[in-house]
This record gives C-alpha cells, structure tokens and sequence, in this order.
C-alpha cells in the first residue's frame, strides 16, 4: 500500500552517518578556516538514498498533475507538457552551461534566445520581447517599470494612476503598487466586459497605463478593446496586455494590432513549459516600437556573419551577443539573463506547431471550453452565456440558494472523481464562481466524461447535499483546517532538543 | 497537428453541439483589431528533426567542454542522477501551485520540508515557499524591512553581488528607494567602520551584506556592527549567493541577520545559463506576515490527520491585490523540490564533505595561482570557495588567451569593478580536478609572461 494516511518527515527518518558517497571524505573544516568562521553543528539528517527515493516517490504519488488527469484550472492553461522539450532543455550543451561563458562559446543558448524572442514578436505584433522576467507578475512589474521611466524620460511624473478592470488577475493591482502607482479599479458592464463609458471617465493627464486581459478572466473578448487603446492613448497613457490568457488567441489576433505598447506572456501556460507545483514560469515581456529602449538587460544583439552560407536557415546566418549597455533601460529584473531552460522549451513548442499550429492550438481551446460550457449550463448558472473564448465562468450561487452546496464543495468532489478542481471564487466579481479551461489537448471523450461527472455532482447535490459536503473522501486527507493553519502557524520542523 | 487529439468528426460534432458552423465562428473578432501581418514562424518540424535542431544549437556552446573556473553567483556542484529521477515524475512536474491541498499533500509536504531546510541552515525561524532567484529574493527581503520601519534608504556592501545591487535598483526605483553603498576594506571585506558611520544617522530601513562576498571573502557584520544596527532600528539583512557555504560557515543568524536571502542553485539545480534557480527568503518570527510569497503551513485534515496547507494568505496578491506584501504568485517550487532533494541525499554528512571539498580545492587553486609570478591574490580575509586574483594588467587580455586554450579562467572583474579591471574572480569546488588546476597553471605562465621579480 503506498498511500499512506501520512508520510513521515525526512528530518523524522535516517541516522547520522548513514551517508551516500557521492563525493570523497574531506577534511575537517577546521583544517581551512578559523573555528570562530565555522558553525558548531549542523542538525540535518543523513539518509541512504533509498530512503530518499522511497520517501519522495510517496510523496509524488499524493501529488496530482496533468499526467494523472484532467487539470481545468482556469486562467492557469494547464495543458500537455510534451517530454521532448523537457529532452532538449536538459542536453548538456544548455544544461551545464555557466551564465557567463563567454558570447562566442554560446552562441547555441543566445541562438535560442533569439529564435523565442523573433517568434514572440511576431506572434503577438510587438516590437520586441525581453526574455529576463522569471514569470507573469514578474513581467507585468517590468513592464510598469518601463512605462514609469518612460514617463519621467519624457517629463510627466504626474501620469501616477494605473486603470485595471475588476476582473484583472490579483498580480495587476500589486504589481502597479510596487512601482508606486495608484490602482483605479473599473467595473465590468452587463456584458462582462470592461464598462467603456466609465473607463472614458477615468482617462486623463494623470493615466499612467491601463492593464487589461483579453479575453478577460471570464473567458470573454473585450470586443470595445480598439475604443479603450483609442482613449487610453488620446490621454497620452500606455495599454498594458496581461497575456496570462495567450492561449486563447495565438495566431489569430494579436495585441500589436489591438494597440498594446506592453504585454507579458506566461510562456509556462501558452508554451507547454511544465508548472512544477507553481514554478519556476518564464515571463517574457514584449513592448512597441516607442518603449525598446526601455527592456530590461540584457537583451540579445544579432549581427550577420560576415562570410555566412546563404543556404542556411537565417538565425544560423547570425552571431550573436549579450547587450548590456542599454542606458534607457530599467536595468535587469533578476540575477541572471532569463530563465532559459524554460526558453527552449517554448522554443521547441514553436518547432513542433509553427504559425499553422499554433493558430490551431488556439481555436481548439477555445473549442473545447465551449463545448462544456454548453454540456452544463442546463444545470449550473454560466452568467455570461454566449461565445466564449479559452475558459468561461460558472456560478453556483443559485445552487446554493437551492441547497447549501457552495463551489468549493463542487470543486471538492471533483476531486473525489480523478479531477483537478476549476479555480474558484475567481474573478471575485462573480458569485460562487467556477473558472474553467480545458485547454486543447484534451480529447473529446476526457470532456464529455468531465460533463457527465459534473453534472452528476449537481444532481447529488439536489437529492443528498450532505455528500458534496462532505467531500473529497477519496482523497489521502480530507478538508484541511486552514483556520488552524492561519491561527498558529507552523511552518517548519524542529530539532527535537530546540522543541 | 501536435498534442492535439481532436479528429475531424470530433471538431464537427463539437460545433453542431456548441451552434456555430465553423471554427473561424468561434473566433470572431472586431474587424478593426483582426490580424495585420504574415506570422514569421519556421515552419512546424517532426519531432526528430525539432530535436536535431536544437541538439545542433545545444553543440554551438562549447563552453561546456572547457576546463571552468566560473562561479559569482552560479556554481558547478555534483549532481546525484537520483535528483532527475524523481524530480521529473510528471506528477511533481505538471502539478500546479497547490491550492487543492487534498489532493497536493505531497508537494506541500515537500515545500515544508524546503522551508525547514533553509531555516535549518541560515538559524532563521522561518522560511517562505521559495522566489525566483537570490537577487530578487534580496529586493523582496528590503521590501520587507522597508515595510518594517518604513524608512525609504537602504544601506547595500559594495561587496554584495553586483547584480543583486543592480536588481535592488530596478526594485527600488520602482518604488523611489535610495540605495546607499559600504565601501570595500582593504582586505575583500565590508568596511565595518564605514558602516556602523553610516548606521549612525539611523535612516536605513536595512543592511544588506553577502558572506561570501562577491569576492569569496567570509564576511557579516562584526559584533559591534550588529549593535550598531540595532541601536538604529535598521534590519540586517545578509545575503548568500553560495548556499553549499552555509553548511560550514557560522549561520547568519549567529552574527545578526534577522532576515537571510539567497540563491540555492548550488543544491542540485543546473546552470542552464542562468535559469531557472531558486532564491530563499528567511526571516525571524517577528517579520512573518511581511515574507513575501507561498508559505506552507502544518494543520489537521477533518479525520484528524497531519495535513499540510497553504497559509498566511492575507499577505498575497491574490486576496490582498494593491496591499499586498509582493506580487509574487509564480514561485520556484520545482526547483526548491529539486534541493530539497539534493539536501536529502547528501544530508548533513555530505553537505559538511562538499563543503570541505570546495574549502580545500580552492586553497590547492589559490596556491598554485599566487605562486605563478604576475599573479597575486588581491585580498588576505579568509575565503570559501573563491577569491580574486591580480594580474596586473587588463583581465579581459588573460582571459582571453586562456579561451584560446579551452581554460575559462574566470570572471573579469572590470565590469562590475572598473578598479579591479586587471582582477579575476576564480571558483574551484569539489568538482574541480588537481589536473584542471594544473593545466590553469601552466596556461597562466604562458599567458601571463612577465619578467621574473627582482
């Protein structure tokens, strides 16, 4: 039986000295330096290495991922991670290569960084990409950066506010507060779409930027976006593309031609890189023409070889380099270029699709979200029923007031079935809310038994309401007292003689 | 079509059920926002040929074959196969952020495992759920203290890695930060003086300094220099961008750092150019709900069963939006999974061995380098596993002919330093062979080539 009720710490298993011999015995440390430098004791637990391997293998298997099932986390585009890409990122010519060896010994890795960036900006219709941020909020803080030196650059100090829709991922508001920025919250319309008369009112002389998802959160197309760029640069403010929903418009409609200046990608969502329990992601963040100067360091030079074979593909024509004398720019965002194992794997996806496949990826994402939308909404509220894009929105509120059963409940006894829960209560502007993107790797059969069992668990929830209350029962623990876990936190494991 | 399942007869039934007629239905758009342009993409390649594409640019970077003496900041260390075999099971690699704990107790077992490691080494209370790297986990801890005492200046060594203090700039700008800078004594160290003046005005929300140094230099705050911080108010902060050195070193918390920040790439994690790593961030109890990011939390399940949740979550951006401690929502998990791994398997006595092993393999470096005429080391404090050496004449020249030689001998201080333009910062640990050292040598007196001293 491997799934026991609870898996032992590892600072509760092994014994000193069981050690593994991966590397030869040194001396003691005090042979090197003074004992006033040395630390008196380190009380770590040695373990052979099948303790190890048996202890994290358990712990894999109370873990669930995409390979195990259905994952329809919405906003969160939890697709197929293909193992290739996971190959090539660990070949020894870009795994064990040093962050400074020199330009001319890796021009594999800068040849990588480029390809990803010229894809990027051609399918998004930007200027240019840098590939320096390490995730999404990590992008957008780069990219309000931007927008604020540019400003001063420019003389207007003034422009202090940030306009975000209320259905805007929680990163927009606190980014915009770590550049000092103002938040102006806009309400979203009937419709579920950003309320352009009210966005109008906000405009003016103080505008910094306004940040928008499109499709926004509830899976729609701001279909007014053109008005909104329209007035947003009429007061001399910058449109902010948040692409954490990029997979609903690859190759189809891109926000160079909505009239972004700035946008973030999560190449971990569009691209396949796999999410590994909430990282490490890889943000790229893409600019127009006007903000180039402005990219974080460093970016990737490519000059033409001199003495090039014109038969080779054109980036293999290319040499290239690391440029970090940028004055304009906002100087980089993390230690090192970019988190550049994830850049070949979303190289390497780009590979496998080119622009036709791609364009493809997103219309079947947006395929497969409407197909469950309509498989349920005879029997849960979808507050916004009309074309969606790569996820949509369903609300239990009417559920609730029927039986006491919240999303949460809903969410949990999916997970009793073999699935991921939706997000919920997210966007916040939607009551009881279930988020829901499918993504379009999965394969009609894995919707259609997601439907039934969705629509099973709302029937339960009408004849026995007590059972999707209390689930999940089938998984390793049962609801978790996160009051508890709030009250008196524990964080950590002590030794037993610090107790 | 790639990883895609749909069948023609599944995308036709599909839409016959959802109403519309095509595909291109679906996606309808404004006609002043449709496409403008050609998508310049190459053409979709099989798998094979994807991958001999990028196996021909993997073979471009032959700077994985050359003898390496690179280090600041990231760092060649043995890697157990055993870390790649269960790292990579798919159920740790396409897991997302664990907000379901009931059916992620593994991972979040994990992190809490993670999180008791790092306090564990650095002798700090706590421990957050991971950052992106150690130089934003140095910008998110001055955040922190900033938040603490509300002052608006920070107080950085010159001898923190420069581009630590460049992200610390990026941050601070952003929020209108002035960052000061402690001069370097004349021995590689933070000039202690320099800074308990410069705590006197009692104007800084923090103290940030880095032991190692930049410079390989054992540094922190001198005793009298910790009171100094405390009778101003200011939170010292030190900074570890060489995590296999807390295994030896006396803990940062011994010297006074109530919040420790770092890159623990060193545990397990590849180089990879630069990414992805994985920064630390641990702090006294007292700075708790200001620690920026994911923490995990012990609790109880409702069959009174140990269970493991996210907690603490006021703090994130998720509830909290423009009052949050940070933006963070993407973290390192996989690679914090990946060194708590490492830290498993090489457990207490393997750690204090590869510590040992870089202690004595940069002394075997240090030695035959200093003995070559024209080289000397630039600093006498006592080092972990790098140091500077003087060539006496432009670095960037004796690099350069070291290349030519498949020698990477180091990084160029110059660009960070313009003082230290003839200075070479050098790395040796465990991996590093008595033969490596030997072909550096004989390189060096090659490239070097002064007259012998008089």
């Amino acid at each position: 039986m491997s799934l026991h009720a609870s898996e032992a710490l590892i600072f509760e298993i092994g014994e000193e000295g069981r050690a593994n011999a991966y590397v030869e015995t040194a001396k003691p440390l005090g042979t090197f330096l003074p004992k006033a430098l040395l630390r008196d004791d380190l009380p770590l637990p040695d373990n052979t290495e099948l303790d190890v391997v048996r202890h994290f293998t358990r712990l894999s298997q109370r873990t669930f991922g995409i390979d195990l099932g259905f994952y329809p986390l919405g906003s969160c585009t939890m697709k197929y991670n293909p193992r290739v890409n996971d190959q090539m990122a660990n070949l020894p010519g870009f795994r064990d290569l040093h962050p400074y060896a020199p330009d001319e010994l890796a021009q594999g890795a800068l040849q990588v960084m480029y390809e990803l960036e010229r894809s990027l900006a051609s399918l998004f219709g930007m200027a240019a990409f840098s590939l320096n941020p390490s995730a999404g909020a990590h992008a957008e803080l780069a990219a309000l950066l931007i927008a604020k030196k540019y400003f001063k650059d420019n003389g207007q100090v003034v422009r202090d506010k940030v306009i975000v829709p209320d259905t805007a991922h929680g990163t927009n508001p606190a980014s915009a507060a770590m550049c000092g920025f103002k938040v102006i919250s806009i309400p979203s319309d009937a419709r579920g779409r950003v309320d352009v008369e009210l966005l109008k009112k906000a405009v003016g002389p103080d505008t910094a930027v306004c940040m928008m998802t499109n499709p926004n959160t509830l899976g729609l197309f701001e279909d007014h976006v053109h008005e909104i760029t329209a007035a947003v640069h009429a007061a001399g403010g910058l449109m902010y593309y948040d692409g954490a929903n990029g997979n609903a418009i690859m190759g189809n409609v891109r926000p160079g031609d909505m009239g972004f200046d700035l946008m973030h990608l999560n190449t971990h969502k569009t691209f396949t890189i796999p999410h590994g329990g909430g990282g490490a992601g890889h943000g790229p963040v893409g600019v127009a023409a006007h903000l180039v100067d402005y990219l974080p360091t460093p970016v990737v030079r490519a000059v033409p070889k001199p003495d090039a074979d014109p038969k080779l593909a054109p980036s293999d024509q290319l040499t290239f380099s690391l440029d970090f004398d940028r004055p304009k720019s906002i100087g980089p965002m993390r230690s090192f270029w970019s988190n550049f194992a994830h850049a070949v794997r979303a190289l390497a996806y780009i590979y496998a699709n080119g622009a036709e496949g791609l364009k493809k990826v997103s219309q079947l994402a947006v395929l497969n979200a409407n197909y469950i939308r309509v498989g349920i909404r005879d029997v849960i509220e979808t507050p916004y029923d009309e074309i969606c894009r790569h996820e949509f929105v369903a609300s239990a509120q009417e559920l609730k007031k029927a039986t006491g059963v919240r999303a949460l409940d809903i969410a949990k006894a999916l997970l009793d079935k073999g699935y991921m829960a939706p997000t919920i209560y997210f966007p916040l502007i939607v009551p009881e809310c279930l988020m829901i993107e499918p993504t379009e790797t999965e394969s009609k059969e894995t919707l259609d038994t997601f439907i039934a069992a969705l629509r099973e668990i709302i029937a339960t929830a009408k004849s026995d309401p007590q059972a999707i209350m209390d689930a999940p029962v089938n998984t390793v623990v049962g609801r978790v007292d996160e009051t508890r876990a709030a009250r008196q936190p524990d964080l950590r494991w002590h030794p037993p003689s610090t107790n | 079509m790639t990883y895609i399942p749909h069948t023609e007869r599944d995308i036709a039934q599909m839409l016959e059920k959802i109403g519309v007629g095509s595909l291109d239905d679906l996606m309808q758009v404004p006609d002043a926002v449709k496409i403008r342009a050609e998508l310049d993409i190459v053409p979709a390649l099989p798998e094979y040929q994807l991958a001999r594409r990028l196996s021909r640019m993997a073979a471009k970077n032959t700077a994985v074959d050359a003898i390496s003496f690179l280090g600041a900041g990231a760092y060649r260390h043995y890697v157990p196969p055993a870390i790649g075999a269960l790292a990579m099971r798919g159920e740790f690699l396409t897991a997302y952020t664990p907000y379901q704990a009931e059916v992620s107790q593994g991972y979040l077992q994990a992190i809490y495992e993670w999180q008791t490691y790092i306090c564990l080494l650095t002798g700090m209370d706590i421990a957050n759920a991971s950052v992106y790297d150690g130089a934003t986990a140095l910008a998110e801890g001055a955040i922190m203290a900033i938040n603490a005492n509300g002052r608006k200046k920070i107080l950085v060594s010159r001898a923190v890695d420069p581009n630590y203090r460049a992200v610390l700039k990026t941050y601070c700008d952003g929020l209108d930060i002035t960052i000061d800078e402690v001069p370097l004594a004349a021995d590689g160290s933070t000039d202690q003086a320099k800074l308990r003046d410069a705590l006197a005005g009692k104007e800084y929300a923090a103290i940030a300094i880095q032991s190692p140094n930049f410079f390989g230099v054992v540094d922190g705050l001198e005793p009298g220099s910790a009171e100094a911080a405390r009778a101003s108010g200011t939170v010292p902060i030190a900074v570890v961008s060489e995590a296999i050195s807390l295994a030896a070193l006396a803990t940062p918390a011994s010297w006074g750092a109530q919040i420790v920040v770092g890159e623990a790439q060193s545990f397990g994690v590849a180089q990879a150019y630069g990414g992805p790593y994985v920064g630390f961030i641990a702090s006294t109890t007292e700075h708790m709900r200001r620690i920026p990011g994911r923490l995990v939390g012990k609790s109880v399940d409702n069959r009174d069963q140990i269970a493991y949740v996210l907690t603490l979550q006021a703090r994130e951006q998720h509830i909290r939006r423009e009052r949050a401690t940070s933006n963070i929502c993407t973290n390192q998990a996989h690679c914090a999974l990946i060194a708590t791994i490492y830290l498993a398997l090489l457990g207490k006595t393997g750690l204090r061995d590869v510590a040992g092993l870089n202690l004595e393999r940069s002394r075997e470096l240090a030695t035959a380098v200093s003995s070559i005429p024209g080289c000397d080391l630039r600093f006498e404090a006592p080092v972990f596993n790098e140091f500077v050496v003087n060539v006496h004449q432009p670095a960037e020249t004796v690099l350069a002919k070291l290349r030519e030689r498949n020698i990477l001998g180091g990084v160029a201080l110059g660009r960070f330093y313009p003082e230290f333009a003839d200075s070479i910062l050098m790395t040796a640990t465990e991996l590093t062979t008595t033969s490596d050292i030997t072909a550096l040598a004989a390189a060096l007196k090659e490239v070097v080539n002064v007259p012998a001293r008089v």
